[in-house]
């Protein structure tokens, strides 16, 4: 079953208390300018990963996304590097990330010399740091409970609503009975479904929240005038926004949703939660809402997420940083034809060759795998995709309106 | 939902109260909706159990349900696209 052996692995302990299933060091660029030089240092180092920010002006939103992600669970080590020029201090990062307890250091690119010297100098920090966690490191035993695991789906055709997410919303109820955290989002991919979504809160106030979002969610895609549902969703039999979203909704399975989380927002306690990514009002009306695949997965880590299951009825061919992908499909043919990318068949669920549980179980086990140590496909590979853009989302502290 | 690539002719249906098979009019690939029973312009298309949009054109038992019978209740642009690619229509390159 499980080639590591056990529903308990070692993980790694943060100074902060959170458990990681990988001791990564992070390279933060904090602007375009600085994005070659960023990945130029990571080149070559498998367990050193970039995550960054394109924009010269900064944004609350990106910078509270990338300082959850300096203090992400499986992050041990942080290197943020700027231009010289930009809004976005990596100083301030890195000072953050120290607060967690994670060494972390910072340069200017300007100041470093230029191009081959910045890299030179980020590779010999990277060194050291990675020495550091490594010698630092305190290992320590995991369960399912210590997990947090996120779901995306994309590329999605019929049989994602049938196989591929049923099979994660059936894991996600096995995780949730264990005492563990499972987050879902694209609450665009609700629209239609009000009542079902509000039939599953958890209380009355996560009612009311819920409801809020989902209205939210509906009115921003009347207003962008585009609904969650691409050329290939339509390629692959799926007809209107509502008939995705059903397929999509099965991914939460079936426990009551605890509340809303915005991105970069970690549960407040175990169970199943609902992540928002729509962006709030703002006077400058930016920002998009799931404009990729990738910036989904992302603002799932950014939550927590140690690991991240994306369902693909059609293929994908993407990974992420900081926390590992696992692809899953419920499409026999994209099996075949991807099988070099795609971790999980969830198609024998639909010929009824398998039940929901077996095929869960099964899920279940290449989950402990990969959290033991065992590279998921896309991580193997090398997929690193990220993707942060400019978006206005409400936070505690912010006032209404503001710059940010 | 077919869970594999049809031809025209009879579709043997799993899990359905009504009868075990039914005769497809096109040929429809997997992950496509077959028409159970006729609709006509205007009615609910069903499908998990609750409304996924609704019929633009009459419906016979046995047709592909697409973007060239079948709209969302709110969602207007998907009905622009390119029914068998689902590629925009309606976006400007020039």
């Amino acid at each position: 079953m499980n080639p590591h052996g056990a529903e308990i692995w070692q993980g790694w302990l943060r100074p902060d208390g959170r458990k990681g299933i990988r001791n990564l060091v992070l390279v933060i660029y904090t602007v375009e300018c600085a994005q070659f030089v960023a990945h130029a240092i990571a080149q070559g180092e498998e367990d050193v990963h970039v995550i960054g920010f394109p924009g010269c002006y900064d944004n609350a939103y990106a910078i509270r996304l990338m300082l959850a992600l300096a203090r992400h669970p499986n992050v041990g080590a942080v290197l943020s590097v700027g231009l010289g020029c930009e809004y976005t201090q990596p100083g301030r990062i890195a000072e953050v990330a120290r607060a967690s307890g994670r060494p972390a250091e910072s340069f200017f690119i300007q100041e470093a010399g230029g191009t081959s010297s910045s890299i030179a100098k980020g590779k010999e920090i990277v060194c050291s740091l990675r020495e550091r966690i490594r010698a630092e490191a305190v290992r320590v035993p995991m369960t399912l409970a210590d997990l947090t695991i996120g779901c995306e789906c994309g590329g999605s055709d019929g049989t994602s609503g049938l196989a591929g997410n049923p099979v994660v919303g059936r894991l996600f109820d096995r995780l949730v009975d264990a005492g563990g955290t499972a987050i879902f989002e694209e609450i665009v991919e609700m629209i239609g479904l009000k009542p079902l979504l509000l039939e599953r809160a958890a209380s009355a106030d996560a009612r009311v929240v819920l409801a809020s979002a989902y209205d939210k969610a509906e009115a921003y895609c009347h207003a962008v005038r585009q609904f969650s549902a691409s050329p290939g969703n339509f390629a692959g039999g799926l007809t209107t926004i509502e008939e995705k979203s059903m397929g999509a909704f099965c991914k939460s399975g079936t426990q009551p949703i605890q509340g809303v989380i915005k991105v970069a927002q970690q549960p407040p306690h175990p169970g199943l939660w609902l992540m928002d990514s729509v962006p709030d009002a703002h006077f400058m009306q930016f920002g998009y809402t799931n404009p990729n695949d990738s910036e989904g997965i992302m603002d799932l880590i950014s939550g927590g997420a140690q690991i991240v299951l994306f369902v693909t009825g059609r293929g994908s061919v993407i990974g992420s940083p900081v926390a590992p992908l696992i692809k899953i499909t419920g499409n026999a043919q994209t099996y075949q034809r991807m099988s070099e990318d795609m971790d999980f068949d969830a198609s024998p669920v639909l010929t009824g060759g398998e039940s929901l549980d077996a095929a869960a179980n099964r899920l279940l086990d290449l989950v402990y795998s990969v959290a033991s140590g065992q590279l998921s496909k896309p991580e193997a590979i090398g997929h690193r995709e990220y993707f942060l853009m400019y978006k206005h989302q409400n936070a505690p502290g912010l006032k209404e309106g503001c710059r940010a | 939902m077919l869970l594999e690539d049809a031809q025209p002719g009879p579709v043997s249906l799993l899990g359905s109260p009504a009868a075990s098979t039914i005769s497809g009019n096109q040929a429809i690939q997997l992950g496509h909706k077959i028409a159970v029973r006729p609709h006509e312009t205007g009615e609910a298309v069903i499908k998990y159990g609750v409304r996924i949009g609704h019929a633009t054109a009459p419906i016979a038992a046995g047709d592909w349900i697409h973007l060239h019978n079948c709209a969302s209740d709110l969602d207007e642009r998907s009905n622009t696209l390119e029914v068998t690619t689902g590629a925009p229509t309606d976006t400007v390159y020039e």
